[in-house]
């Protein structure tokens, strides 16, 4: 029963590039894709682990600005600069998680919203190497032997990456180590009293979601090929923190789920607001505002985000069902 | 005498930006303490303090009940978003209320855009007089109201929590939740208490600000972090603590901009929470207590 919603997926996925063929639809698909990616790593770190990362953009950026900068400035391939910025983004992950991950609760969320930030003005500053406030362009196509992807192509091989990253967090999830995570999330205290080294595991998640978040910044640049700080801001983190958490955190392909109902909804709101309303800015600002109502609505209604309220849905019907069957029962007897 | 002068200018502006500071962060610590929300509308509530003044002063009504009708309303929506969004979501985990209040801050900014455009407004208060001279260094009327009206306004917030009823009864909540509601402390109307008085301080600190940098609709976001700063620094655990973490990031940010240059004065901000947050957690004014738990 639980693997038809999966192959239902995998299937509109798969066809969705020839259901909706504008460069458009596709372009949103892409992103959705990419956003995905950084995602499915907040959710095995946010959802599992408990640890909440109000920066991961700063993550996002080393991806996409190792590889927008080795190939702008120094004509390095850009399936070279793909793994150096999920090293870089890595390493700088590993030495901010190293004391960050001590912090708990709020302080850690402060800690991350910091870091991002950080990263942000920094490359807002240095404008020798990232171009400043007014970007980077000019970031070559990806291309395998000699063949520039066109749209399609560039749409599967990011889902294939999507793919490839689900499949192994869902390893993960489903291994000793998904269990000791669970546990950390419950409670730290009887996580370490049971012998789970939750500090290192805390370190190692947060390191693989920031290699996630650079592999999708990797994946942006080469497919956007002009950007700038602010496309790495902190509105950025919130999206992807929200993103996460209205998936339901707690599930991977809730995730994704969280990530398409985000992408589409602002999409939505940008192609229906205009119509009602003339004037250029109250369009930006009603999209802004209905944007945050129905953010703080599914969170105070849905608390698990939507695969929680999906969950809840099914096992309310489920009662029903049984109890509809029982009063027939009774009424037979 | 000259590096004296410029040191004292330095020093001037940043204690006219950290009683700003200082007052964000207070609201903060209050509705951090009592309700364990992270409230991302805090500097909302300032931009919209300021907004709203600026538009009654250019309607023609004068600056103190301009102000005073701007500082109202701000209350009045912290109360709606209280009891809309926080109360009713109250059993919630603390990330999805910190989701919350981030959904509540896009909400305001986007119904600020639409009411106030993106225009920046000005507040003109003491603008025909010139600059005061104080040992070598200026100061502007404005800079000096802002830095008289912060340290009143922290001032009452004091009174108001040592000396009366409801002041007691909401640092009962902010010390033990629990403890205070077997007192007979409803903590529902605390965290209604809580909002609406740091939403008040959050529009005056807004209002004060206003004529000093201007005002625009998005600088909400901005303010909110600074005043998370301040009251990192501070511990997160108390108002003395707010106040004192305010006017030190306020120093700090001055003086960095002042010998280091503008460009990194945010950046340095951030770097500074960094370093307290990993090597004093507890923040740097914090008096020794008991782990909180």
């Amino acid at each position: 029963m639980r693997k038809w919603p999966l192959l239902l997926t995998v299937l509109l996925v798969l066809l969705y590039p020839y259901l909706l063929q504008s460069t458009y639809f596709r372009t949103i698909g892409i992103f959705i894709g990419i956003r995905a990616i950084v995602v499915i790593g907040l959710c095995l770190l946010m959802g599992y682990a408990g640890q909440a990362s109000l920066g991961q953009a700063a993550f996002y950026a080393l991806g996409a600005y190792t590889s927008g900068v080795l190939t702008v400035r120094y004509g390095v391939s850009p399936w070279l600069a793909l793994p150096a910025g999920i090293i870089l983004a890595s390493v700088v992950a590993a030495a901010v998680g190293w004391p960050a991950l001590k912090l708990r609760g709020h302080f850690l969320a402060l800690a991350t919203l910091s870091f991002g930030l950080i990263v942000y003005f920094l490359l807002k500053q240095w404008s020798f190497l990232t171009g400043g406030p007014s970007g980077l362009s000019g970031i070559p196509a990806l291309s395998v032997a000699g063949a520039r992807l066109r749209s399609a192509e560039y749409y599967y091989l990011v889902w294939g990456t999507v793919a490839l990253v689900a499949w192994l967090a869902h390893n993960i999830v489903h291994s000793r180590i998904g269990r000791s995570l669970r546990a950390i999330h419950d409670s730290e205290t009887a996580a370490e009293c049971l012998g789970v080294d939750t500090f290192r595991l805390k370190l190692q998640l947060f390191v693989l979601s920031a290699a996630y978040a650079a592999l999708a910044g990797t994946l942006y640049a080469h497919f956007v090929r002009f950007f700038s700080p602010a496309a790495f801001g902190f509105k950025v983190s919130i999206e992807f923190a929200i993103m996460a958490a209205l998936g339901g955190m707690a599930s991977i392909y809730g995730g994704v789920l969280g990530v398409a109902t985000v992408t589409l909804l602002i999409e939505v709101l940008r192609a229906v607001v205009p119509l009602a309303l003339p004037a250029a800015h109250a369009v930006a600002a009603v999209e802004t505002a209905v944007f945050g109502l129905i953010l703080v609505a599914v969170f105070i209604f849905l608390p698990d985000g939507l695969a929680g309220g999906a969950q809840q849905l099914r096992t309310r019907l489920v009662a029903r069902r049984a109890a509809a069957a029982g009063q027939t029962k009774e009424a037979r007897s | 005498m000259e590096g004296m002068a410029s040191l004292t200018q330095f020093l001037l502006v940043g204690l006219t930006l950290g009683s700003i500071y200082a007052l964000v962060a207070v609201g903060f610590v209050l509705v951090y303490n009592v309700t364990g929300v992270l409230n991302f509308t805090q500097g909302e509530f300032c931009m919209l303090g300021a907004m709203l003044a600026a538009t009654f002063v250019r309607l023609g009504i004068h600056f103190l009940p301009a102000s005073f009708l701007a500082v109202s309303i701000v209350v009045l929506a912290a109360a709606l978003l209280e009891r809309a969004a926080i109360s009713s979501a109250r059993k919630a985990t603390p990330l999805t209320l910190i989701f919350i209040t981030l959904g509540a801050a896009i909400v305001i900014r986007g119904v600020a855009l639409l009411f106030f455009g993106t225009e920046p407004y000005t507040l003109p208060v003491f603008q025909n007089l010139r600059p005061l001279q104080l040992a070598g260094a200026s100061v502007t009327w404005a800079s000096l109201s802002a830095l008289v009206v912060g340290v009143i306004v922290v001032l009452l917030v004091f009174l108001l929590l040592e000396r009366t009823m409801a002041g007691k009864a909401l640092r009962a909540c902010m010390i033990n939740r629990l403890a205070a509601q077997l007192m007979g402390i409803s903590p529902q109307l605390m965290s209604l208490l809580a909002f609406v008085l740091s939403a008040a301080v959050g529009a005056v600190a807004g209002i004060i600000i206003a004529p000093i940098t201007l005002a625009v609709y998005d600088m909400g976001l901005m303010l909110s972090l600074k005043g998370f700063i301040a009251a990192t620094l501070g511990g997160l655990a108390s108002a003395p603590g707010a106040i004192a973490g305010g006017l030190l990031l306020g120093v700090l940010e001055a003086l960095g901009a002042g010998y280091i240059g503008s460009g990194y004065k945010d950046v340095a901000a951030f770097i500074v929470l960094l370093i307290v947050l990993f090597v004093r957690p507890d923040g740097l004014i914090s008096a020794v207590r008991g782990e909180r738990v």
